[in-house]
């Protein structure tokens, strides 16, 4: 009736676990009990849950992500100390069969539960209002991506009190990941969470190139695109091309555990290196769709904040352009060792270093931006000098990794790690944070408080540095990754340093959350009532903030590049003459939970082999969508009066005090 | 400020270098005993040195500008906010990477091809061949022209090459001795092969260097170098094993154990590798019935049968046949 689920499945004798999940289930149930009293469930379920406006799907991508941070750094925090405390005779407090569970899962969640979510999240909010359209091309997929992506999250925890999660590693390499080596249900959930979110993924690729080629605003032609959203095209391009292959290969993964089929095991015929080929065909193009739109995000801030044009807007673009194409051609780098030829490894190598060509022009369009410009150190510039120095050092490793002579010695050592984390803290946790600081204003109405966001700043660029560098130091000293203890005296005075760095960094995600707070609490304070809280350069500013459902009364019309910068030189009075008309927009859709929800049930299914269920789950997926696609009614017009109020009260707005103005240089908060 | 700045540098770098040197000491990849690992260290410092020629002066640049261009009421800088393109400069930004990229490209071609870990060692010696299985989790040497067997203990006469031939009987592992230089992925119905030599007398840590599951981090073994007498010293100490590797011997590594002590076994099976590798190769899993094979080999199985396939330089032929894939 229940396939392999038990009792037995919840893990009463890992106190840990259990104190955790007693923990959740009493935060949880303080939250639902909370929204009750308050009777907010039917304001969640209209005015968000079934939302299809992309700025709250953005918001509640970048809200999961920040939850699912904290569960992914719980992991880091519990690695540090376990080869801290496991070195030199010592056992440590986890297991090899928890240890192994962590690793695995603090790698899945950090890629596609929090990097992933924070660069959608913020193509979400920014890029229908930076092409000047007013939501994006599929409303309703958008909704359902994010559902598919949270039941991917769900899928995640509920492996942590009902069964276990994979213990092969986050790209569950086969034979280990196959039935033989892995019989629990751990690689299962690692599939079901990884295919539906991966779903998700793929429907946003496909939205969101629809949305920037066919919605931008007349006269934005492609090279009058805002950088971000040209990386976000990239990017998205990148996941249209790339999410497919890691689909097909988790497929032929589920049909050897599942089927018993030989696609990847060592007997019958079965190969696994074509599982490492394919997954790093994903893999390495995922490293390029999470760090090419926080290369936007730091070129839209570094041009912001310095007041003054991007250097090099047409010599970025083509970088940008030429990184999408090589990320295709560099995936055996992740795997010299595994003894591919001479040829092959060298063109291999050679071809991720050209990478650091347009990487590195990159860098300097950034430096000539704020040359004899006016850079002013708000909390998303720190973050942005933090990234160029920080990257660059990752660049440095990570080039010397594509040496395969340099490789055959620092694969899979802790300079590897090192160097991952580096690029990722470095460049896509900065970037995410620059831009969540960059564009709170215009999704919300008030800005962020600037002190917290310094001092968060600050903890986690120390905390990365004492973290990760005697991480390096340990590879060359030849520690190997994914270590459950170790028992070489001359490491544990660097593995202490680096628990150190992550508790710093604790405290810099401490600050985040405590920012946040502070910032709500002091909302009034803080608020935006310009719109145009930064002086910023590109269309998204030239609405209020928060900006309306509708993004813009009048449809922009664009006539150079950095438009909105143009406008306000030209002077923008007259646009609020022009009469308004009605406005096209999308109605909320349940239909997206409501798959989502059965596919959670399907997923689940699978996963415990309750095939009775499965059944129901994808009937139940395929059902909703039947009768969503029979619904005719999933627009309506905005009245020109609904529209006159709305922009009434946004200029009414603009007469209260603002906690900052275009033209101020001192930041308040 | 500035001047604080500067001197929080500068009292910086000395720390960081000692940083660095005091890992040197302990660095085992910057200690190396042995010619590959020797170009692999000057290789890694190369490839840094020319890096940090554009990493420094970017690093640099980033704070300088950041200060120099930094919006105060009285900044005396230059303020230019239309100026967006300069061909000079975009030829240096876009020149200068590619100068080193080219530099770095030729050199990661010539070592490539240098440190391809299947080459011979010009100079090396005539090679002793060693045969490595990864095995839950445990490495398995056999020495095949010795006769002899060992389990997570290697030992090799100085200055003399060894080949080793590398598959896993389990999951995949990575053979790896950080002295002596290249690792490689071990892979079940694999092989590759690593040419290695130890040019100096001593003892060194050998580890998997891919994740294997649960025994994995004991998964290690010492890898010692000595002279040609004590190397044959050794191996007799092994041959007076009464253990022998046969068939139940086999059997009774196959079950997965942890933090395994050295064991050496006196006498091998013949061909116990080949053996090792056979199921994997053909679909021949010994308890599989004629009927099942032939099924198999009507499937379009592209190895030869198993019968063929037995001498050592078959094996290794199916092994590079699986290779080719990958070239």
């Amino acid at each position: 009736m229940l396939g392999k689920l038990t009792l037995e499945a919840i893990p009463y004798h890992e106190p840990i676990i259990m104190i955790v999940l007693a923990a959740v289930i009493l935060g949880g149930a303080a939250l639902v009990g909370f929204i009750t009293v308050k009777k907010k469930w039917a304001y969640l379920w209209n005015e968000w849950f079934t939302s299809v406006d992309h700025k709250k799907i953005g918001m509640m991508y970048i809200i999961v992500a920040l939850v699912m941070l904290i569960r992914g750094f719980s992991d880091a925090i519990m690695m540090r100390s376990q080869q801290m405390l496991a070195s030199s005779g010592g056992q440590g407090y986890l297991p090899p069969d928890h240890y192994d569970q962590i690793f695995t899962a603090h790698g899945v969640i950090m890629i596609f539960f929090v990097a992933m979510p924070l660069v959608i999240g913020l193509i979400n909010v920014v890029v229908p209002l930076q092409i000047g359209a007013r939501d994006v091309a599929f409303p309703f997929l958008n909704s359902l991506s994010f559902w598919l992506f949270v039941v991917g999250a769900l899928l995640v925890n509920i492996s942590l009190g009902l069964g276990e999660f994979a213990k092969t590693g986050w790209l569950a390499y086969p034979p280990l990941s196959g039935a033989n080596y892995s019989p629990g249900v751990g690689v299962d959930y690692w599939i079901w969470s990884l295919q539906i979110s991966g779903v998700g993924t793929l429907l946003t690729g496909v939205n969101f190139i629809a949305t920037i080629l066919k919605m931008r605003a007349p006269g934005m032609s492609l090279m009058k695109m805002p950088v971000f959203t040209w990386t976000a095209l990239c990017a998205n391009v990148l996941i249209v091309a790339a999410f497919p292959i890691l689909t097909a290969t988790i497929a032929m993964l589920t049909l050897d555990r599942y089927l018993d089929f030989h696609f990847f095991t060592n007997d019958l015929g079965g190969n696994m290196m074509m599982y490492v080929n394919l997954i790093w065909a994903w893999g390495h193009p995922e490293v390029y769709i999470l760090v090419l739109p926080v290369f936007g995000v730091f070129s839209e801030v570094i041009a912001t904040f310095s007041k003054k044009k991007l250097f090099g807007y047409t010599s970025l673009v083509w970088a940008t352009l030429v990184i999408t194409v090589l990320s295709f051609i560099v995936w055996l780098h992740h795997y010299f060792t595994m003894g591919a030829g001479a040829d092959v490894n060298a063109f291999f190598g050679i071809a991720t270093m050209i990478i650091s060509i347009p990487t590195g022009v990159k860098i300097f369009n950034w430096l000539f931006t704020m040359y004899r410009g006016r850079v002013e150190m708000t909390s998303p510039v720190l973050w942005t000098l933090g990234f160029i120095v920080t990257f660059t050092i990752g660049g440095m490793t990570g080039v010397l990794l594509a040496v395969p002579g340099a490789n055959y010695v620092l694969h899979n050592s802790l300079f590897l790690i090192a160097h991952f984390h580096n690029v990722i803290i470095g460049g896509v946790v900065f970037g995410a944070m620059a831009g969540i600081t960059y564009w709170f204003p215009k999704a919300t109405g008030f800005m962020l408080c600037e002190k917290w966001g310094k001092r968060s700043f600050w903890f986690w660029i120390t905390g990365f540095y004492l973290a990760f560098m005697p991480l390096y130091i340990l590879g060359f000293m030849g520690m190997t990754r994914r270590l459950q203890h170790v028992d070489n005296p001359l490491w544990v005075p660097y593995l202490v340093v680096a628990f150190i760095g992550a508790v710093l960094i604790l405290i810099g995600i401490a600050c985040t959350v405590i920012q946040i707070a502070v910032s709500i609490k002091n909302r009034k304070q803080l608020q935006d009532t310009t719109g145009d809280i930064w002086g910023g350069r590109t269309l998204e500013w030239s609405t209020t903030s928060p900006a309306p459902f509708y993004n813009f009364a009048h449809e922009p019309q664009v006539s150079e590049l950095d438009e909105f910068w143009e406008m306000k030189e030209r002077g923008i009075e007259q646009e609020a003459k022009k009469p308004y008309a009605p406005i096209h927009m999308p109605r909320n859709a349940a239909a997206g939970v409501i798959i989502s929800a059965f596919s959670l049930v399907f997923g689940f299914a699978l996963i415990w082999h309750i095939w009775w269920m499965a059944v129901v789950g994808l009937v139940g997926m395929i059902a909703t969508f039947i009768v969503r696609s029979f619904n005719y009614d999933i627009d309506y017009y905005v009245s020109v009066e609904e529209v006159e109020r709305v922009e009434r009260e946004g200029r009414e707005r603009r007469a209260l005090p603002s906690a900052r103005t275009p033209n101020d240089t001192v930041v308040q908060g | 400020m500035r001047k604080s700045l500067m001197r929080g540098a500068l009292r910086g770098l000395p720390i960081l270098a000692g940083l660095l040197m005091l890992s040197g000491c302990d660095a085992v990849l910057f200690d190396p005993k042995g010619p590959i690992g020797e170009s692999e260290k000057s290789l890694i410092l190369t490839a840094t040195y020319l890096m940090l020629v554009v990493v420094i002066p970017v690093i640099f640049m980033t704070l300088w500008f950041a200060w120099r261009y930094r919006d105060t009421k009285q900044s005396k800088a230059t303020y230019t906010p239309n100026w967006a393109h300069s061909t000079k400069i975009e030829i240096v930004v876009w020149g200068i990477p590619c100068l080193i990229i080219l530099a770095l490209g030729i050199l990661t071609w010539k070592s490539t091809h240098e440190l391809d870990p299947r080459a011979e060692i010009v100079d090396g010696g005539e090679p002793i061949e060693v045969q490595v299985v990864s095995m839950d989790w445990k490495w398995l040497f056999i020495y095949p022209e010795q006769g002899i067997a060992t389990v997570n203990e290697l030992a090799m006469p100085v200055d003399r090459q060894v080949r080793f031939h590398i598959t896993s009987d389990t999951v995949m592992n990575s053979f790896f001795v950080p002295q002596l230089g290249s690792q490689i992925y071990a892979m079940a119905g694999m092989e590759n092969r690593l040419h290695l030599i130890g040019s100096e007398v001593g003892t060194y840590d050998g580890i998997s260097a891919s994740y294997s599951g649960a025994g994995f981090a004991d998964m290690h073994f010492k890898a010692h170098v000595m002279s040609e007498g004590d190397f044959d010293a050794w191996i007799e100490k092994a041959r007076g094993s009464s253990k022998v590797l046969d068939d139940a011997g086999l059997a009774a590594l196959k079950e997965p154990s942890e933090d395994v002590a050295p064991t050496f076994y006196g006498q091998v099976k013949p061909n116990l590798y080949e053996q090792i590798m056979a199921p994997y190769m053909d679909g021949m899993e010994l308890g599989m019935s004629d009927d099942q094979m032939r099924h198999m080999k009507k499937g379009g199985m592209h190895h030869d049968s198993a019968e063929d396939g037995m001498s050592d330089h078959d094996a290794s032929g199916h092994a590079e046949s699986a290779m080719a894939t990958e070239e």
